[in-house]
């Protein structure tokens, strides 16, 4: 049986996919170099590390409005990630993900998801029903 | 969520494709975040520089600006954040005419949607001052920030398209800092030390925005009522809670007997009992400066920005620098509104400054504008600034930053080296 994680109803299509996680938080302004898809900042966790196409499971977005705008221009350029799954979000991630239509989900019953999901997993993530289920693991 | 007989209507298609998108990206966040309705605001400020819209973001913006005017007219006062570029200094920041060109067309985009562009962060300093219980849809943290906290206004942090769909509306979805049980304080600190400059001061909101780290916790900064010198000032508290929201995604501070939600610790915490404070003194200030230090090292870049600068503080940075001359191998780049750079000229504060080899930049705010293409195209590494906002966020583009004061700054700059 896979495990399937209960969360607030989220935003965007569902999608499945490889999971990439760490403890540390998100954003496009400052943490990403958007032209090569990969993480930039040298104090991230995943400095270095491409987020193009994958599940990207951290604790929340910080600081940065820009990110609403830029998660959709990475998407046109085919350089965004497949989902964003937060602890918690902020508000710009959510609005520059409904803007993007790239799908997020945050808020899980069972706590902190870069705690439950692990980088390599195959995830699911259906936003609408607020459910993500781990393929890959009973 | 519950929808009045006008939102219908909009999402119906009445009023056009841009008010219908508008309320379906609003009606999505909305939801998200378990909005019940729409509140009306009484302003929209876009944060919509050229480097995040990217080719992307102008096109779509363009789109908009085609429709007949009725259809794409905002209905409430709508401005900007900072720009990616100015028109006035971009070839001597050695940005590029492919910025200038399709900075100009968003600009014309913005323009026909009867969007001001004030291209500011400043704005509460500088345009239409917020009042206490106005909602309000604001882009750039800073704003929103100073807007909830110092002036008792309500605002999300809104991403540029939920900006521009709330000035197309004319509302907002009712979540977050819209409502009174988001306001009340959480969180806990008691400041031991009064910030000596502005650099303090947003050191101060680093280390309270590392401790809280979330959008949805409201700090309480307690010591400040006590202190002889008096309340802070508005730069003093703009510096504060820029560097709070960028440390910490955080859209709202309590300061007892300065912000106006709380006059005392009791009315910060809505009458319930207060956490355990965290306190704040000289340690905690002298280990931040000192995750940034680099004395001794060659400075590249002085930037005076984030947030944009006063005409007070553009007149301090005047008094410093006058009669001194900027290193040749070291750049200085002040950045303000273009109302303040208007009256900087006007009243001589721009010349004195550029005399002495600075260059100030007008409807930008560095690190929004191209910062990662400037650094390469001058050669520029180690930063310099008094901003604590732009060493949280710069390193991300390649620079080494570190913080001092706006004196040790000037020092630096005419030094080219970390005095």
């Amino acid at each position: 049986m896979p495990i399937v994680l209960k969360c607030h109803r989220g935003l965007g299509p569902a999608v499945t996919g490889t999971a990439l996680v760490a403890q540390d938080n998100f954003s496009a302004r400052y943490d990403l170099d958007r032209l090569k898809g990969t993480f930039s900042r040298p104090a991230h966790k995943l400095c270095g590390q491409s987020y193009v196409g994958r599940i990207l499971v951290l604790q929340t977005a910080k600081g940065g409005v820009a990110s609403a705008w830029m998660l959709r221009e990475m998407a046109a350029r085919g350089l965004a990630p497949k989902a964003i799954v937060f602890d918690r979000t902020n508000t710009i991630l959510a609005q520059g993900a409904a803007f993007a239509e790239v799908a997020i989900v945050d808020r899980f019953e069972a706590g902190d998801p870069t705690t439950l999901i692990r980088t390599g997993d195959e995830v699911r993530i259906e936003p609408d029903a607020g459910l993500v289920t781990i393929l890959n693991r009973d | 969520m519950r929808l009045t007989d006008d939102e219908k209507a909009i999402l119906a298609g009445e009023a056009g494709p841009a008010r219908q998108w508008a309320i379906r990206h609003q009606m999505a966040v909305g939801q998200f975040f378990d909005a019940p309705d729409f509140v009306p605001v009484g302003q929209a400020h876009i944060m919509a520089d050229t480097e995040s819209l990217g080719e992307a973001g102008v096109a779509w913006l363009e789109e908009l600006a085609a429709l007949r005017a009725p259809e794409r007219r905002v209905r409430v006062p709508t401005i900007t954040d900072p720009r990616g570029l100015d028109p006035g200094s971009y070839k001597r920041l050695r940005q590029t005419d492919a910025m200038a060109a399709i900075e100009a067309r968003a600009i014309a985009a913005f323009e026909a949607l009867g969007v001001l562009m004030t291209n500011t962060c400043i704005n509460y300093q500088t345009v239409l001052p917020p009042v206490r219980g106005e909602h309000l849809a604001m882009g750039d943290t800073g704003v929103v920030i100073y807007s909830n906290s110092v002036q008792g206004a309500r605002s999300n942090f809104e991403g540029g398209p939920s900006a521009l769909a709330a000035g197309l509306t004319g509302r907002t979805p009712r979540y977050g800092y819209h409502l009174d049980g988001h306001r009340v304080g959480t969180r806990h600190f008691q400041v031991r030390q009064r910030p000596r400059d502005l650099a303090d001061w947003g050191a101060l909101g680093g280390i309270v925005g590392k401790a809280t780290n979330s959008y949805w916790e409201v700090p309480v900064v307690g010591g400040v009522e006590s202190w002889v010198e008096g309340p802070p000032n508005s730069d003093e508290l703009k510096h504060f809670g820029a560097a709070l929201a960028s440390f910490g995604s955080v859209a709202m501070f309590h300061m007892p007997g300065v912000t106006p939600e709380a006059p005392t610790p009791a009315d910060a915490f809505a009458g319930r009992p207060a956490p355990q404070a965290v306190s704040i003194g000289a340690g905690d200030f002298e280990a931040f400066y000192a995750g940034y230090a680099a004395a001794g090292d060659k400075v590249d870049v002085v930037v005076f920005a984030a947030p944009q600068l006063s005409l007070i503080e553009m007149q301090q940075l005047a008094g410093l620098i006058d009669g001194r001359h900027i290193h040749p191998e070291t750049s200085l780049v002040v950045t303000t509104s273009p109302e303040i750079k208007f009256a900087a000229d006007r009243m001589g504060l721009t010349a004195r400054i550029e005399t002495a080899g600075g260059i100030v930049a007008a409807g930008v705010c560095f690190y929004q504008s191209y910062a990662r293409e400037m650094a390469e195209a001058n050669g520029w590494q180690r930063l310099l600034t008094n901003s604590a906002k732009l060493v949280n966020i710069i390193a991300g583009y390649g620079y080494k930053p570190t913080l001092a004061s706006m004196e040790r700054c000037i020092d630096s700059a005419v030094a080219g080296k970390i005095v």
